[in-house]
């Protein structure tokens, strides 16, 4: 008994690897996603071809690539590897979650109809007042169901992170099964479920908060 | 002085001339009724007068000042706003915000306005105070007190228009236009906001009306013009347009209305 105390708190310390990992990445990807899109909404064609190129290239190639790119391949050319297995971690998985980002965005942005553009410019309001003021809480609206697969998405593909020695929580249960332990494997399955519960009750209280308009 | 003068203006989408030498002029106090079938330009020569779309030739004249001169370099973000104010504009579609209330939907550009007057900085709350209070009389011109706080999708098409209308007066333009404010609805709701528009013009409010209804055309505009192919085809009184009309386009255009 004093085995599983000891093991459920040695797999929570795991845990908060993975949830620091996830926090981190939608901190950073969620506005970078934005600034993406509109990079791939540009009217300035090169640009928008050379977001759109890159998107393609992050979305084309497997994350757990993307990882040990980040990891390895700045030491080898610049002689400046990142400064550590965290923070690599981190920068490929913002890089990558904004790119989907950036698409579920564009969607939810073209999705507005363009003469809730021109409502709010005959009505002398400025560019920004009309996409924070009128567009965007029916983008967040529209984009709510597709954005709460990735934000799931997400707390699994942290598991990723042990291809370069980040210790997250199977990493951990990992370490546990090399002594003879098998059940704790299994085990870490019940802390993601946990997770992603919260999380599925707050994206539904999301759409819920956001049921009072139809858009 | 004439509160509008609108001239020799034109308009291209690639190789097709959907608005050619338009002259018109408008005075204060007036209404004119814009006719004519689908696809003869109406909607776009009520777009470039609210700056949505650009001129390709002609000039727009407000109260004798050059508002908008196709021959000049095209204006900046910041003094487009400025003219496009001189100009409301009614959707066929209504276009509400649907995330916001009625009251909402029309204080919410004044209230953005407002942040820039000197008197917000010193006294916020008597300045949206105002503005809700205007807002408010607005409904109530509308008939709609009871609606403030209803959301778009909780009201019926000619509320929703009403609200709209309430909308582009709130900021006071000079010149109100609608764009076929009565297509979009059902039949037994255009008497609404037919009569909104009508209240609006015993008030002597200036307004431009693209309209396919006929009767009502007859009777709150002074001005009628008719336009065909992108050009003005008759242009006059109620009267001369609609019951005497001089040219043969015209003519066939009111027998097909007449018919139906």
């Amino acid at each position: 008994m004093a085995d599983f105390w000891k093991i459920t708190f040695d797999l929570l310390n795991g845990f908060q690897t993975t949830f620091l990992i996830w926090a981190l990445t939608l901190v950073f990807a969620l506005p970078l996603g934005l600034v993406i899109s509109f990079g791939s909404m540009s009217k300035f064609t090169p640009l928008r071809y050379l977001v759109k190129t890159f998107v393609w290239i992050i979305r084309g190639i497997p994350l757990m690539l993307q990882i040990f790119i980040i990891f390895y391949v700045p030491g080898f050319i610049f002689g400046a590897p990142v400064a550590s297995r965290f923070t690599s971690a981190i920068i490929a998985f913002t890089i990558n979650y904004a790119c989907y980002f950036s698409e579920i965005y564009r969607g939810g942005i073209e999705s507005i109809s363009r003469s809730q553009y021109e409502a709010g410019q005959v009505l002398g309001m400025t560019k920004p007042q009309v996409f924070f003021r009128v567009i965007l809480l029916q983008v967040i609206k529209r984009i709510t169901a597709p954005m709460s697969n990735e934000v799931i998405t997400l707390v699994k593909d942290t598991a990723l992170v042990r291809v370069i020695m980040v210790v997250e929580i199977i990493k951990v249960a990992e370490d546990i099964a090399t002594t003879g332990l098998i059940w704790p494997l299994f085990y870490t399955g019940l802390y993601y479920l946990m997770f992603v519960g919260m999380l599925t009750l707050l994206f539904g209280y999301i759409e819920r908060r956001l049921d009072y308009f139809k858009a | 002085m004439a509160i509008l003068e609108v001239q020799n203006v034109g308009k291209w989408f690639g190789s097709t001339e959907v608005l050619r030498d338009i002259s018109f002029v408008l005075e204060k106090g007036e209404t004119l009724a814009v006719i004519g079938s689908s696809g003869s330009g109406k909607t776009t020569l009520l777009r470039g007068l609210n700056f949505l779309e650009r001129l390709d030739t002609g000039r727009i004249i407000l109260r004798g000042e050059t508002l908008f001169d196709a021959a000049r370099n095209q204006d900046d973000e910041q003094s487009l706003r400025e003219k496009r104010l001189h100009f409301g504009l009614v959707f066929q579609s209504f276009n509400l915000f649907p995330q916001y209330t009625a009251l909402e939907n029309i204080v919410l550009a004044r209230e953005l306005a407002a942040r820039k007057l000197q008197s917000y900085k010193k006294n916020k709350k008597s300045v949206l105070d105002e503005i809700r209070r205007e807002g408010m009389e607005l409904l109530d011109q509308m008939g709609l007190s009871a609606k403030r706080d209803y959301y778009p999708h909780q009201l019926s098409g000619g509320q929703q228009q009403r609200v709209a209308i309430a909308r582009a007066l709130a900021l006071k333009p000079d010149i109100l236009c609608f764009d076929e404010p009565t297509s979009a609805l059902d039949p037994e709701l255009t008497g609404e906001v037919l009569n909104v528009i009508r209240g609006l013009s015993e008030k002597n409010t200036t307004m431009i009306i693209v309209t396919h209804e006929m009767p009502f055309a007859r009777q709150v505009a002074d001005t009628v013009l008719f336009m065909d192919g992108g050009l003005v085809v008759e242009y006059g009184s109620p009267q001369d347009v609609l019951e005497n009309p001089l040219n043969d386009r015209t003519k066939r255009f009111l027998e097909r209305y007449a018919n139906e």
